[in-house]
C-alpha cells in the first residue's frame, strides 16, 4: 500500500507533550515529546518502571494519554499498526495459521484471501510447514516467530514490539534479531521496539531513546550509524562496543538523574 | 525475501508421543483401567461370600449374584423406568447447559446484569432441592415438567458459575489485541471470551452430569411417596414397600452404572473438544 503514502512530513507517529497519569495515581510518563520517522527503527531503552511500556501502548491507542497528543500521520486504519507483546499471546485453540489470520479475519477479510496471506507470513518468519501447529507445540522461539507473523500480516506501517524477546535463551535471541532485521529490510515498516538491553537496542536500532524513570520521561536520543544490513560481524566489531559504551553511559545517567 | 529456521530452534519443541501400545493402549491406561477393575471384582466376591458363609437371607442382603439375576429379570420394568429416568436428567443438562451458557454470556455482556442477577442464581443453588420439590410437583401439573424443573436447578449453578469465570478469564494481551483490530463486541465474544471459557463450560457441565442425575432421583423420590412417578427412584420405593430387597439394589445399580456412564460421556466430550490444545487434555502424552 504504499502508494496510499502521503507524501510531506516523513514522520509515521508524533507524541506531543504526553503525559500520562493512571486511575490510582502513578505518574507514568511525563511531557514526552517523541517523532518517528517513517522507515525508521527505534527502540526505546530504560530501567523498569521508565513508563517504556507505557509509551508503546499509547502508541498503539490502546491506553489514551492523560493530557498531550499522539498522532499517526494518514490517521491509521485498521491493520496500520502491529504490536508484539512480551509473551507470544497465541490462542492456545488455534493453529498457528489460524492465529496468523485472526487480524484479517476481523477486519471482514475473505476466508481464502486471509489464509494466503497469513501462510506467506508464516513463510516469512521461516515457519513454512508449521501451520497446522499448534502453538503447545511449538517451542518458545518459534511461538514468538508465529506472533511477528500475526502482527506484520495486515502489512502494518507500524510495528511495535514490547521486549519481545526477553523470555528467551540468548541463541534464539540472537537469531531472531537477525531475522527481525531482514523482514525490516524487506517490508519497510517502521519499527518501535522497547528493550531493557543496551546491546539488543544497538544491533536492531538506527536511533536510540533513553528514558528514565520516576517520572517516565525520555532523557537522550541516541543515533547508531552504522550502516544495514547488519550481521554478527557487527556484533564483534569496534564500532558496535563504541556504540554499546555511549549508550551505558547514557542509560547510566538517566539512572542517576 | 525470507528467513529461515535453525534447527537448533525447533529442538525444543515437545516430543510427541512415543510410549509403547498394547492393543491400542499405553501401560498407564491398561492401569487405570485394570486397578479399579481388580478392586471391583475382589470387593464383589468377598460380598458374595459373606452372604454365604453367614447365610444372610435375601430380603436383609442380597449377595451380587443374587442381585444381577434380579436385574435380568426385572429388565423389562427396570429398563422403561432407567429410560424415565434418562430423559429427565438429560432434558435437565441439556437445559442447564444451554441456559447456563445463555446466562453467563448475558452476565459477560452487561456487569449491571451480572450483579443484579448472580445472587438469585446462588441462592437456587443454596435452596434444596428435596425441601422444594414438594411445592413444584404441586404446581405443575406434568410430572415429568416438574422433575425436570428439580433436576435443573441442581445442575444448573455449576454451568453457570463455571462459564462465568471462563468468559471473564481472557488473556487481557488478547483483548488489546482485538481492541487493537477494532473487533467487534460479538467478534471478542466468539473468537476470544468463548474459545476461552470452553474448559471452564466442560468442566460444570461434567459437574452437572451427576448432579442432574441426582436431581431427577431425589424429585422422582418426592414424587413417588406421592404415587405419580415412574423412574428408577420410584421402582427403588415400590421395592421397599414389597420388602424386594434384591429388586431395590438391582435398581440402585443401574442408578449407580448411570451415573457412572453420564460421567464418563462428559468427560469424553471434553476430552475430543480440549484435546488440541488445553493443559488437561494433554498429561497422557507426557
Amino acid at each position: 500500500m504504499p502508494e496510499a503514502e502521503p507524501k510531506g512530513p516523513a514522520s509515521v507517529i508524533t507524541l506531543e507533550g504526553v503525559t500520562k497519569r493512571y486511575a490510582n495515581g502513578t505518574l507514568a510518563v511525563r511531557g514526552v515529546d517523541l517523532s518517528v520517522t517513517r522507515g525508521d527503527f527505534v527502540s526505546l531503552l530504560g530501567p523498569s518502571g521508565c513508563g517504556k511500556s507505557t509509551v508503546l501502548r499509547m502508541m498503539a491507542g490502546l491506553i489514551p494519554p492523560s493530557s498531550g497528543r499522539v498522532e499517526m500521520a494518514g490517521g491509521g486504519e485498521t491493520g496500520d499498526i502491529g504490536f508484539v507483546f512480551q509473551e507470544p499471546t497465541l490462542m492456545p485453540w488455534s493453529t498457528a495459521l489460524k492465529n496468523v489470520m485472526m487480524p484479517l479475519r476481523l477486519t471482514g477479510m475473505a476466508r481464502y484471501m486471509a489464509e494466503r496471506r497469513a501462510r506467506d507470513a508464516l513463510a516469512s518468519v521461516g515457519l513454512a510447514g508449521f501451520e497446522d501447529s499448534y502453538p503447545r507445540a511449538l517451542s518458545g522461539g518459534m511461538k514468538m516467530r508465529v506472533s511477528i507473523a500475526r502482527a506484520l500480516v495486515t502489512k502494518p506501517r507500524l510495528l511495535l514490539m514490547d521486549e519481545p524477546f526477553a523470555a528467551l535463551d540468548e541463541i534464539t535471541r540472537h537469531k531472531l534479531n537477525n531475522d527481525l532485521l531482514t523482514l525490516w529490510q524487506a517490508e519497510r515498516f517502521t519499527a518501535v521496539f522497547v528493550t531493557h538491553s543496551v546491546f539488543e537496542s544497538v544491533y536492531l536500532s538506527r536511533r536510540v531513546v533513553v528514558m528514565a524513570a520516576r517520572p517516565g520521561r525520555v532523557v537522550e536520543d541516541l543515533c547508531v550509524d552504522a550502516p544495514h544490513p547488519r550481521g554478527e560481524a557487527f556484533r564483534t566489531s569496534a564500532d558496535y562496543a563504541a556504540h554499546c559504551r555511549d549508550i551505558s553511559a547514557a542509560l547510566h545517567r538517566a539512572m542517576e538523574e | 525475501m525470507t528467513v529461515v529456521l535453525s534447527s537448533s530452534e525447533t529442538a525444543d519443541a515437545p516430543a510427541q508421543d512415543r510410549a509403547a501400545r498394547h492393543f491400542g493402549l499405553t501401560a498407564e491406561a491398561w492401569l487405570r483401567i485394570l486397578a479399579p477393575t481388580l478392586i471391583g471384582v475382589l470387593a464383589l466376591i468377598g460380598w458374595e461370600a459373606v452372604v454365604r458363609i453367614n447365610e444372610i437371607p435375601p430380603y436383609l442382603l442380597p449377595g451380587p449374584l443374587a442381585v444381577f439375576e434380579t436385574l435380568i429379570r426385572e429388565w423389562p420394568s427396570l429398563s422403561v423406568s432407567l429410560f424415565i429416568t434418562l430423559q429427565i436428567t438429560f432434558a435437565a443438562l441439556f437445559v442447564a447447559a444451554a441456559l447456563g451458557l445463555l446466562l453467563s454470556v448475558l452476565f459477560a455482556q452487561s456487569r449491571i446484569i451480572e450483579l443484579s442477577l448472580f445472587p438469585y442464581a446462588v441462592i437456587l443453588q443454596v435452596t434444596p432441592v428435596v425441601a422444594i420439590a414438594p411445592l413444584i410437583i404441586i404446581w405443575v401439573d406434568d410430572i415429568r415438567i416438574a422433575l425436570l424443573i428439580c433436576a435443573w436447578i441442581v445442575a444448573f449453578f455449576p454451568i453457570l458459575s463455571n462459564t462465568t469465570l471462563g468468559l471473564n478469564s481472557a488473556d487481557h494481551n488478547l483483548v488489546d489485541l482485538f481492541r487493537l483490530y477494532r473487533a467487534s463486541r460479538w467478534q471478542v465474544l466468539r473468537y476470544l471470551r468463548l474459545p476461552t471459557a470452553m474448559p471452564y463450560f466442560l468442566a460444570g457441565l461434567r459437574i452437572s452430569g451427576g448432579l442432574a442425575l441426582i436431581g431427577a432421583i431425589v424429585a422422582e423420590f418426592v414424587a413417588g411417596t406421592g404415587g405419580r412417578a415412574s423412574g428408577l427412584a420410584y421402582r427403588i420405593l415400590e421395592a421397599g414397600y414389597q420388602l424386594q430387597i434384591p429388586k431395590m439394589f438391582a435398581a440402585l445399580v443401574l442408578i449407580s452404572l448411570t451415573g457412572i456412564a453420564i460421567f464418563l460421556a462428559m468427560s469424553l466430550i471434553s476430552h475430543l473438544c480440549l484435546r488440541h490444545w488445553h493443559e488437561s487434555a494433554m498429561k497422557e502424552r507426557r
